[in-house]
């Protein structure tokens, strides 16, 4: 069974690589759909593969970025991207990931950083999860009282009303998003993402995507698509950064990235099928697994971790899947009745 | 606004003061990490990038960004290729929140 193993020059381990492109495809597939490079399962998946956790971390980074490439393709021909707010949110997220990533080298001189990392991702794991379930409560308490707020429906979470009063030149429309607002509040928000990113050696989008809802007023599915944009261009600079300190492993990007190839596809043709609350509680469960996971982990119980997370990936993979290939089948039987019934001699 | 931003403002205080100790508490000091891609059990294009790794880490970098975004964009285009052919919608989509 040598032949299902490949030796690591630069990380130094011998690697089960279809464990790679299983995990490629997962992420693809959770990705595409939550609009987020899926470095929290990337990272503990590469972990439990053998990878030491610093190479992990960069590693993630660079097949994030490709991964995230590939499903921004698919998402901009939905018309899910707003560049615009991209584009503002770079520099942002730019200068945010350089400053994570020194206070991650500068940890790693002072002592372990593992710990480290999976305390700060347990609180903001904590944060998000607690934020969606919130936001779905709410949401569901309006419109069971007969609250039906704008074009966009029942909504529960609406901070971003509050960001938007912000006066603060220049004031920027985002035509796809469809609002206004000072062109320092996604600035601001992507720079504090970043932040997050460069230190858990992450994209950003765990963090990207219910800021950009919560707080910036985006409609999920144009959240999920800007994502990645961002998720593809800040996983660039985190793969350039992470590649000039010696962490990251090449070869198992490529082989990361083949999986993840279809897998984005499926995760991304998803997102046509499901209503946007539907997404938002689906990445709360998801959180909250990868958070339990880590948990377990810091206290020694690694199988018990790897068998949730693993577990996890698993069901959310099937959820989408299934998501995925119902409307898909319910929209062509719509086509082929649409064609029987303009053509009914044929 | 200002209560809120002097919350936001408290809190990533918090984090920042909380961060150093914790790292100290995790463990002993370590010294510098120097990694040295293992060149001897490679050869070819595997080779080329571990010696560019103990060599040159700017040209590594660069080759790790290109080649990234040339390889997803090349399986991009292939998945897109083959997704055409599905006979699926892949231009338009409704927005429903709830």
């Amino acid at each position: 069974m040598e032949w299902l193993y490949m030796y690591m020059p630069i990380a130094g381990v011998n690697i089960f690589w279809p464990g790679l492109v299983l995990i490629g495809f997962s992420v693809g597939v959770i990705g595409g759909f939550f609009g987020m490079g899926g470095a929290w399962m990337v990272t503990p998946g590469l972990n439990i593969l053998g990878f030491p956790m610093a190479f992990a971390i960069g590693t993630d980074m660079a097949h994030i970025a490709g991964k995230s490439m590939i499903s921004t393709m698919r998402h901009a021909k939905f018309g899910n991207v707003d560049y615009k707010l991209g584009f503002i949110m770079v520099l942002g997220t730019f200068i945010g990931i350089e400053v994570g990533a020194q206070l991650v080298m500068y940890l790693e001189r002072l002592g372990r950083i593992d710990a480290v990392v999976r305390y700060v991702y347990v609180l903001f794991l904590a944060l998000i999860a607690f934020m969606v379930f919130y936001d779905y409560a709410k949401a569901v308490k309006k419109k069971k009282a007969g609250a039906v707020e704008g074009e966009r429906g029942t909504e529960g979470v609406t901070w971003y009303k509050t960001f938007h009063k912000l006066n603060l030149p220049p004031m920027v429309h985002f035509k796809t998003a469809g609002f206004t607002c000072s062109a320092w509040l996604p600035s601001g928000v992507s720079f504090l993402t970043g932040v997050l990113a460069g230190f858990l050696g992450i994209g950003g989008g765990l963090f990207r995507m219910p800021a950009l809802v919560y707080l910036i007023g985006c409609p999920t599915h144009i959240a999920v698509g800007t994502d990645l944009f961002e998720v593809m261009i800040s996983g660039l600079y985190g793969a350039f950064t992470f590649s000039l300190k010696g962490r990251i492993e090449l070869v198992a990007v490529f082989v990361m990235l083949t999986g993840a190839a279809i897998g984005a596809q499926i995760g991304t043709v998803a997102t046509k099928y499901a209503k946007g609350y539907g997404i938002r509680v689906a990445f709360g469960i998801a959180v909250i697994c990868c958070m339990i996971s880590i948990i377990l982990k810091q206290f020694g119980f690694s199988n018990s971790s790897a068998a949730l997370i693993l577990t996890t990936i698993g069901l959310m993979c099937i959820y989408i899947s299934v998501i995925m290939f119902k409307g898909a089948a319910a929209e062509l039987r719509e086509k082929k009745a649409a064609k029987q019934s303009s053509h009914p001699l044929s | 606004m200002r209560k809120l931003l002097r919350r936001v403002l408290c809190f990533c205080a918090g984090i920042y003061l909380c961060i150093p100790n914790l790292a100290r508490a995790s463990g002993e000091a370590a010294t510098n990490l120097v990694v040295v891609a293992d060149t001897r059990r490679v050869s070819g294009v595997l080779k080329y990038i571990a010696d560019t790794y103990n060599t040159d880490p700017w040209l590594f970098a660069v080759w790790a960004v290109v080649i990234t975004a040339v390889w997803g964009g090349i399986l991009g285009f292939v998945m897109d290729f083959i997704m055409e052919r599905s006979g699926l919608d892949l231009k338009s989509r409704k927005i429903l929140e709830h």
